[in-house]
């Protein structure tokens, strides 16, 4: 065995190999960067080459590729308050805070050291468990996955903003958005309303960026300055970052841990890890006053834990042949393709393959993070661009983004929908997180709580893993219960908050209250077995938004409303936004991007024509590039596909 | 004066911009047609996202048309998932012209979207041309303690409650549930999986006690368990000949098809709605699993250049050795041999498909959307 994993040593520092894995890293750094972009689209970008290389070396760029995609996607989520990934969620939540109050490079530094560390420990834990993780990961049947979706439902409890009966109805708003699509067990539609492009679900991708991304490009051209809104304050450099993660190194060890079990759990999915980290941060730590408005710690654990995952999520992939993550299902593909066939037996006859997967993966990790902390100086002088400057190329982003999700028109539409409904959410004070929450989970808890019944009656709850997994809900849940995290607030972004008033708030309420009502209606005459889900959520959700508005009334009044919580300004920078889809419509995707900037940057940027032509050209030239790349068809000027 | 300058330079600015524009338009819209394919950019519809078995199928005919076909032309994949398949093949439906520049790559999936008659599908897969199509073997396996020794002992199976995973009743389990009553076992659908890899896990766990792996994830995961007894084979779906029979599957010689262990069972074999029905699902969903096709009405002389060009393959041991590879060991279907396989799989008729639809009802509760 020893001599396995040095003879794994030694291809691993050949020239070629160590080249191969660069290559990943450096088409794994790009693709994290860009939001809206994952796994899948980096492998699409190898897989023409990967056909063509010796297995070796096809292995090399692919784990490069995988290691450095959680370690990148943290630049857009800190920078822009963008989600740079699934797994870079929660990053925005403290991130995006501290670099709005210029302190951009600390929270790199400190997220990047934080995935080193985690995609080290991911690796480590990889190399240890490997031989001996099978009877553990077979521990995990369909009711243990259900208690594991219940605990992570449990962190809505922090995350809610210390109003949680607004929290819950989110969360089960989002459990309803998840449902969309064939019902798993008889496949009648729910709440497609005949629209094909539904009929498969909401992409994660597009309902992450339409929740966070777009109300906050709309909120934050409304105050006309740049992202970072002072200059750097003295001793928040990158050093200061890396000195965050090492003090606390408790916590990038216990996020570590949860990504790898997370990841190496097969049928939860990575998309929550990040949110159940975060989560428990804030549970356990003793001030939580910070989070929310710019705490280290809440950029640390989601980053510790997201790396953690893939090597965890390797666990299953190589032993079992099932991936842990979006990542690894990709990696699967292209295993199969170059010849290795995971399996049983990987770790008995091929044991040298995976400790050079091992060792890769930590290397990759190590050289991503210094690429990432190496240019961290450079990129994040983005948060000090005049944002009416910056915000074409976002917006520009963000729809490429939600547009690689399934290429359809309705990604663009949807994006949109999903960004003003989420506008109005955050400048409500209604918690957004908890509604991403329940969607990630909506499939697993319909899905293991039927399959647990059908398996085990109502025997499961006996099983012994399932009573620790209630045991940590229930710890979960009292401590959620006594903490408040001001998800809605911004740094330094006193001066516009707003107490919405009474009338516009029991009408948001009511609106959601009818959705849960929609969805029951949506219901109403399939079989019984598919009508639960949405029944039971529904009407939870009509009676949270109940209580909610209960509360609202017998509370005294919040005082009259300091600003209205809408402006004709936002509506205006919203209008913007929404004009590129007829102008896509009329002049293609790609025009239509660049006539949008010309404009925006004319009469937003107040720039002079050339520069605008100059600029506008530099974003169209960056997209066409990645669109030629990845081989996209954007929307031609005709409407070639409605859903 | 310095005004009007101004504007002037301004308005010719703007028409440089909108040139830009107009440039940009040209960069997007479709390649310029021809009857000679060099120069030109063929696409591959795959109406499944990247890194799929569909997205692995569609590029490994990259290579092969850029090869084979004459004026080596570039081909390029484009992934349009969602929908169950059914977006991307409308797209091909809607978008694709007579010219050979537009091909699709379907796969079970689509395929049973359009037998079933979802409304989702507007595509008339029955008048598409296909040129090239792959079969997947699959085997039916079950637990070791349920008694059975091997497919022979399949009586063994009576009265065991048989716990199948399954992804829905409309999706490709159809034929599993189908072909398992057809010899008297009524498997206990358990829904929601997310795939057969996790029906496999399951088994493992020992939560299911009957399932199906196709050949690669069988040899890699299932033969282990075999070997040490806590699996037991009971068929294969079996595989078709170039003439559309039958036959034992070749990774498989010694486990019996489908169709032997159901004139074991029934004593005859498989005859009228039932081999109709056997026979349609199964090309669509193993036989013919995967099909690379062009519209309708293209005309003879193209598809007689992509039928030499898939046979021309064919015979070339390079691409023999590639495909054994990548795809497994099973003979591809080129040329006209595909279209034969596209033909079968899409034989079923209007009254055979209303029985299957009724049974789905009856049996499962279930709709075709």
């Amino acid at each position: 065995m020893l001599d396995q994993v040095f003879s794994a040593l030694g291809v691993l520092m050949s020239t070629e190999h160590l080249l191969h894995l660069l290559i990943g890293v450096g088409v794994g750094i790009i693709v994290g960067i860009l939001p809206g972009l994952g796994g899948t689209a980096g492998m699409a970008l190898l897989l023409p080459f990967v056909f063509g290389m010796d297995p070796s070396s096809a292995l090399a760029t692919m784990i490069g590729l995988l290691a450095v995609l959680a370690t990148a996607d943290t630049f857009t989520s800190v920078l822009m308050g963008i989600p740079g990934s699934a797994g870079s969620q929660a990053t925005v939540m403290d991130g995006f805070p501290l670099a709005r109050a210029g302190r951009a490079r600390q929270a790199l530094s400190a997220a990047f050291a934080a995935s080193l560390i985690g995609g080290l420990l991911g690796a480590l834990a990889l190399s240890g468990f490997v031989q001996i993780a099978r009877p553990l990961v077979l521990m995990f049947g369909a009711p243990e996955l259900l208690m594991l979706t219940v605990f992570g439902l449990s962190m809505v409890g922090v995350l809610s903003g210390g109003n949680w009966l607004r929290g819950l109805a989110a969360c089960g708003l989002g459990l309803l958005l998840g449902n969309i699509g064939p019902a798993p067990a008889t496949g009648h539609m729910r709440l497609t309303f005949d629209s094909i492009y539904l009929s498969s679900g909401l992409p994660l991708v597009v309902l992450a960026l339409g929740l966070f991304a777009l109300p906050e490009i709309v909120d934050l051209l409304s105050r006309r300055s740049a992202i970072a809104e002072r200059a750097a304050p003295l001793g928040t450099g990158w050093l200061t970052g890396v000195r965050d993660t090492l003090r606390h190194w408790g916590l990038v060890l216990r996020s570590a841990m949860i990504g790898c079990i997370v990841g190496a759990i097969p049928g939860l999915g990575g998309a929550v890890v990040d949110w159940i980290a975060y989560g428990t941060a804030v549970q356990s730590a003793r001030d939580k006053s910070r989070f929310g408005k710019g705490d280290i710690r809440g950029v640390i654990a989601p980053e510790a834990a997201n790396n953690a995952k893939e090597g965890g999520a390797l666990v299953p992939t190589l032993i079992f042949g099932i991936p842990g993550s979006g990542g690894t299902a990709v990696l699967l593909g292209g295993l199969v393709l170059i010849g290795i066939q995971p399996g049983p037996r990987m770790v008995t006859q091929d044991i040298d393959i995976v400790y050079l997967i091992i060792w890769s993966l930590a290397l990759a990790n190590v050289i991503g993070a210094a690429v990432c902390i190496g240019i961290t100086p450079l990129v994040s002088r983005v948060t000090e661009i005049r944002y009416a400057i910056l915000a074409p190329a976002m917006i520009g982003i963000v729809m490429f983004g939600a547009f690689q999700a399934t290429r359809n028109w309705g990604d663009l539409i949807a994006v949109l929908a999903i960004g003003a409904a989420a506008f109005v959410f955050k400048r409500m004070g209604w918690p957004r997180p908890p509604l991403l929450i329940g969607f990630v989970l909506a499939g697993g808890a319909e899905v293991y709580l039927y399959q647990s019944v059908q398996l085990y009656g109502m025997d499961w709850l006996g099983r012994p893993i399932v009573m620790i997994l209630i045991a940590l809900t229930a710890v979960s849940v009292f401590f959620g219960a006594r903490s408040k995290v001001s998800t809605e607030a911004d740094a330094g972004a006193e001066e516009t908050a707003t107490i919405p008033g009474r009338v516009p708030q029991t009408i948001l309420t009511a609106t959601v209250a009818a959705i849960g009502l929609l969805a029951i209606v949506d219901a109403w005459s399939i079989p019984w077995i598919s009508r639960l889900f949405p029944f039971v959520i529904g009407g939870a959700v009509i009676a949270f938004c109940g209580l909610s508005l209960l509360v609202d009334w017998i509370r005294p009044a919040p005082g009259t409303p300091s600003k209205p919580a809408f402006s004709l300004i936002n509506l205006r920078h919203f209008a913007w936004i929404a004009g590129l889809l007829p102008l896509t419509a009329v002049a293609g995707f790609l025009p239509a991007i660049f006539l949008f900037s010309v404009a925006f940057l004319l009469i937003e940027g107040r720039l002079r024509i050339l520069a605008a032509s100059a600029i506008a050209l530099a974003i169209v030239a960056v997209l066409w590039t990645l669109g030629y790349a990845l081989t996209i068809r954007f929307p031609t000027g005709l409407l070639d596909f409605m859903p | 004066m310095t005004g009007m300058l101004k504007t002037l330079r301004t308005s010719a600015q703007w028409t440089a911009s909108l040139a830009v524009a107009a440039a940009l338009t040209a960069v997007t819209a479709l390649p310029a047609r021809a009857a000679d394919f060099a120069g030109q950019t063929i696409e591959i519809i795959v109406p499944a996202s990247e890194g799929g078995g569909t997205d692995f199928w569609g590029r490994f005919y990259v290579p092969v048309l850029q090869t084979y076909l004459p004026g080596n032309p570039t081909v390029v994949v484009r992934n349009m998932g969602g929908g169950g398949h059914t977006i991307g093949g409308n797209f091909f439906a809607n978008n694709a012209e007579p010219d050979g520049m537009m091909l699709l790559a379907s796969s079970g999936t689509g395929h049973f979207n359009y037998l079933l008659g979802d409304s989702r599908v507007q595509y008339e897969f029955k008048d598409m041309v296909s040129i090239a199509g792959s079969p997947v073997g699959g085997v039916m396996y079950v637990a070791g303690d349920l008694g059975a020794s091997g497919p022979e002992d399949i009586a063994a199976l009576e009265g065991a409650t048989l716990r199948y995973g399954s992804q829905g009743p409309t999706s490709q389990d159809l034929l599993s549930f189908y072909a398992l009553e057809q010899i008297g076992i009524m498997a206990q659908p358990i829904f929601g999986m997310g795939g057969r890899s996790d029906a496999r896990l399951a088994f493992e766990r020992g939560d299911l006690n009957i399932d199906y792996q196709s050949t690669f994830s069988y040899l890699d995961n299932v033969q282990p368990m075999v070997e040490s007894g806590d699996a037991v084979p009971i068929f294969t779906f079996g595989v078709l000949n170039d003439d559309g029979e039958l036959g034992r599957d070749p990774a498989f010689p010694d486990i019996p098809h489908y169709g032997e262990v159901y004139e074991q069972v029934n004593g005859e074999p498989m005859s009228g709605q039932v081999e109709e029905v056997y026979m349609s699902f199964f090309t669509a969903g193993f036989g013919a699993q995967k099909l690379l096709s062009m519209p309708a009405s293209t005309p003879a002389d193209i598809v007689d250049t992509y039928n030499e060009a898939m046979l021309a393959a064919k015979a070339d041991p390079a691409f023999q050795e590639r495909r054994a590879e990548v795809l497994g060991p099973y003979p591809q279907f080129m040329g006209p041999a595909a279209e034969r396989m596209k033909q079968i799989a899409t034989s079923v008729s209007p009254e055979a498909k209303a029985a299957v639809a009724e049974w789905l009802a009856e049996r499962f509760d279930a709709t075709v959307n």
